[in-house]
């Protein structure tokens, strides 16, 4: 058993720093605005035009006009404010934006991130992605740490097509933290009951045990 | 007497938009559509369009519609998901999709409407989005060459408009609105609120009416909610 969802997202929120602008992208990610340390003052951005998400609207306060770039319903706040789509992705290329936190089907170990398609099978689209990860300078990924299958999706090199190239800074997995450096994924922390034996059985990719490894604090 | 844009209707609106254009649709997911429009567009029939805009809607409602009615001949977006019928053309062959960056898709909108042919971008170096394309490198660094859109018409919603074409946005129903307002040949807004010039503070002008054709009053606008989520009571 690693860390559950709400536990890699809650992992991911001890990386907010006071005044942080921070996007957070579909699935785990989300769930870190739940978890934001007390003291701790950031700015939702979300990439259809908003800075300031505020949370999901009361029952029967819901706004068509007003949702965010998973096409939720949510509020604003006091402070927030709308922009159009280009002048947001021009504060995230410009590196206004200090952290991203995407989600993942494949990492490798140099960085490189694959999360809009599988040939022949899904064909969604990139969305921002692509964007984000081409000019965010901090960009952690949340996700599993295998696939259905049981394979690892941290590898020597990712086999779907790519969203970005040496892009990724850090990944929070079920099994562990993972940064990217120049030797491939170095794991600074284990979910506390996960050995190190099971994160070196299932990750890919070339790996590095930091010498002082700890069990993530949840 | 100030100029004056207001057509009849969307029926009107849409009247000369022939079979091949190329129709830029504003909107993110199904906020900020122009409903009116696409519903007389699907009465009209005109086929062959290629579409541009962020997402093609879902099954039963946006351009979706089109895809459906198989007016659609090439859509191009950054999302597409959600829409069973969009994915069954794509994986067929029947319908051609280009799938760009969402923030490429915006910018190649603004620089159309700032009259900058086209613009170095980052997002897509190293993938496949860059295959076929020119490469600029500058201090180390390579970038896309991305062009500005050319598109024959732009169709867009606003909150509120006046007569002279000046809109207002509400709320991230703003989203690609405003920038595909300036990059269309012929731009035609929709509008909840028409009103007399004079009534919209200048100041608070989104898109001024320079950039727009035509401009009415929508109706019934059903404003669907693609993931209405809501705060857990306590």
């Amino acid at each position: 058993m690693g860390l559950t969802k709400e536990q890699i997202a809650q992992r991911i929120s001890k990386e907010l720093k006071d005044g942080y602008y921070v996007n957070l992208g579909i699935g785990i990610p989300t769930l870190v605005a739940n978890f934001i340390p007390e003291g701790i003052n950031v700015v939702l951005q979300s990439e259809n035009g908003l800075l300031g998400m505020g949370p999901f609207p009361e029952a029967g306060k819901e706004d068509a006009d007003l949702i965010n770039a998973g096409k939720q319903t949510i509020t604003t706040l006091p402070g927030s404010a709308i922009f159009d789509s280009a002048m947001s992705f021009g504060m995230i290329r410009a590196g206004k934006v200090h952290l991203t936190v995407l989600g993942a089907m494949e990492v490798a170990d140099n960085g490189d991130i694959a999360n809009w398609k599988i040939p022949n099978k899904m064909v969604k689209g990139m969305g921002g992605a692509m964007d984000l990860v081409a000019a965010a300078k901090n960009i952690i990924v949340a996700m599993q740490h295998t696939n259905p299958k049981g394979e690892s999706k941290l590898l020597s090199k990712c086999s779907l097509p790519l969203t970005g190239i040496k892009c990724v800074t850090k990944v929070v997995t079920d099994l562990g933290v993972f940064e990217i450096t120049p030797e491939g994924f170095r794991c600074i922390e284990h979910a506390p009951d996960v050995s190190i034996e099971e994160i070196k059985a299932k990750t890919a990719g070339r790996l590095v045990i930091a010498e002082d490894i700890k069990a993530v604090a949840v | 007497m100030s100029i004056n844009k207001v057509v009849a209707s969307a029926d009107v609106a849409i009247s000369d938009i022939h079979d091949g254009a190329t129709v830029m649709f504003g909107g993110f997911g199904l906020c900020g559509l122009p409903e009116n429009c696409i519903t007389a567009l699907v009465k009209k029939g005109t086929t062959n369009l290629t579409c541009i805009s962020n997402n093609a809607g879902v099954d039963d409602f946006g351009i979706g519609l089109m895809l459906h009615n198989h007016q659609v001949k090439k859509m191009i977006a950054s999302y597409v998901g959600e829409n069973a019928e969009f994915e069954r053309q794509l994986l067929s062959g029947e319908l051609e999709v280009e799938l760009i960056p969402q923030g490429t898709l915006a910018t190649r909108c603004l620089i159309a409407g700032y009259g900058i042919p086209f613009v170095p971008v980052l997002a897509g170096v190293g993938t496949e989005v860059a295959e076929g394309k020119e490469t600029v490198i500058r201090n180390g660094k390579e970038y896309l060459i991305e062009e500005a859109f050319d598109a024959d018409f732009a169709i867009v919603k606003a909150w509120k408009g006046d007569t002279m074409g000046n809109l207002i946005f509400k709320d991230t129903a703003r989203n690609f609105n405003p920038l595909m307002a300036m990059a269309g040949k012929i731009t035609i807004a929709e509008v909840e609120e028409l009103v007399q010039p004079g009534e919209l503070d200048p100041n608070m002008i989104h898109t001024p009416g320079i950039y727009v054709h035509r401009i009415f009053q929508g109706s019934d606008y059903e404003k669907r909610i693609e993931q209405r989520t809501v705060r857990k009571s306590n």
